[in-house]
């Protein structure tokens, strides 16, 4: 696996932080655990907060924090972890994702949305984001669409192109709503990826617009 | 490269959390808490407000520490890295109330590095350095949207509103920001 478009700076650092919000946290995660490229920035990242957290100014804890938590070690209240999490079975959809369709590309359920193009929502505890998956079929479009706010689409099989270049398996690509798209499936196969938006999209054709709630796109 | 000095300091934060994981060492642990749990208090006194008092997501953080130990490799990071990410996962817990999704390292589907781990605590030790160094540097403009990103448990547009300053301007902060840490870094022949 190649990839050539990676996680950008502002959102690497708010998944560092633990301020990104659980949506765009499983686009950002599920290319982590593809690009190793990114999980290097990412330990950079990490080590920033660390560094920070070294540096903040100290504030004074209870007198009786240290006795209260030794007490509760004491106690045996807590319980020391070892192993890590036993290996999980081969899949083609890395995790974190693989936990949100509950399988690998087998294992999700296509719902129709015209044109012979698929989607399956994911269900999250996130309020803030649409997560779900899309199907374009070999060579065919996605009708085209601005944002009101960002997408992030990650290519979990086949590519598709657009105006910002193209994108393969692993490949992440981040629009904000100034960007106007198109993206077209290559021909060779179908494109599954990963799309993740603040807001429901807003389709430039009024007739997509108005099928828009019918389709639930 | 290297001074002497610097080679033959070990980081005692890095040894303390190693005899925590090892043995079980229960006045290292006191020290470590001496260090840290006034650091985490202030840490999670400065995130969104909580029904959870400080002192005691402090607490919790500092149980998972005890109890995630002998999970910590010196080799991969320092200590306070470490402790930064168990205090930021403690903080999502307690007031979001939310699942962090994370990529799995023994999942099968995970694609590995193809460069060999660097298992090396004197380069970890270097980086450390190095990036405590490079943080001094940064403009105070910088340094102010750095520290709001890391211990606000804020978006990046919410940020930009309290400065009272475009997003994309949030956005290129951070960016410079970290285009000078990693040049730091590859300068120390760490670099991502
Ligand atoms: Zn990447």
């Amino acid at each position: 696996m190649t990839i050539r478009h990676h996680i950008e700076d502002d959102l690497l650092v708010s998944y560092a932080s633990g301020a990104l919000s659980e949506g765009w946290s499983i686009a950002v995660a599920t290319h982590l655990a593809l690009c190793p490229h990114c999980r290097a920035r990412l330990e950079t990242a990490e080590a920033v907060g660390g560094q920070l957290l070294d540096a903040i100014t100290p504030e004074q804890v209870d007198a009786l924090a240290w006795d209260q938590l030794r007490t509760r070690i004491a106690s045996g209240a807590t319980a020391p972890e070892v192993a890590p999490r036993p290996a999980a079975i081969a899949s083609d959809i890395p995790r974190p994702l693989r936990d949100y369709i509950g399988g690998g590309i087998d294992a999700i359920k296509w719902r129709n949305l015209g044109k012979g193009a698929s989607q399956m929502r994911l269900r999250t505890g996130d309020p803030t984001t649409q997560v779900r998956l899309l199907r374009i079929p070999a060579g065919k479009p996605v009708p085209e669409h601005t944002h009101r706010g960002r997408e992030l689409t990650l290519v979990l099989s086949g590519s598709f192109h657009d105006e910002e270049g193209s994108f393969g398996p692993g490949d992440i690509e981040d629009a904000d709503g100034s960007v106007l798209h198109q993206p077209i499936a290559s021909p060779e196969a179908d494109c599954i990826c990963l799309a993740v938006t603040d807001a429901p999209l807003k389709f430039s054709s009024w007739i997509v617009r108005a099928l828009q709630p019918v389709l639930g796109i | 490269m290297v001074p002497p000095d610097d080679m033959d300091a070990t980081d005692p934060l890095s040894d303390l959390l190693v005899a925590v994981g090892t043995t079980r060492d229960m006045e290292a642990f006191q020290t470590l808490f001496r260090h840290f749990a006034p650091r985490i208090k202030s840490y999670m006194a400065r995130g969104a407000t909580s029904a959870l008092q400080p002192d005691e997501i402090m607490q919790e953080t500092m149980v998972a520490v005890w109890n995630k130990a002998a999970l910590y490799d010196p080799t991969k990071g320092s200590a306070s890295t470490w402790i930064f990410t168990i205090a930021r996962n403690q903080r999502i817990d307690a007031y979001r109330r939310a699942t962090r999704p994370e990529f799995d390292p023994n999942d099968p589907a995970f694609v590995p590095s193809s460069e060999p781990a660097a298992d090396d605590r004197m380069q970890t030790q270097q980086t450390s350095k190095s990036l405590r160094r490079a943080i001094e540097t940064l403009s105070t403009e910088q340094s102010e949207v750095l520290r709001l990103c890391y211990f606000e448990d804020n978006s990046q547009s919410t940020i930009a509103e309290r400065l009272n300053i475009p997003l994309g301007t949030v956005k290129s902060r951070l960016r410079l920001a970290f285009a000078k840490l990693r040049l730091a870094l590859e300068a120390s022949g760490d670099a991502p």
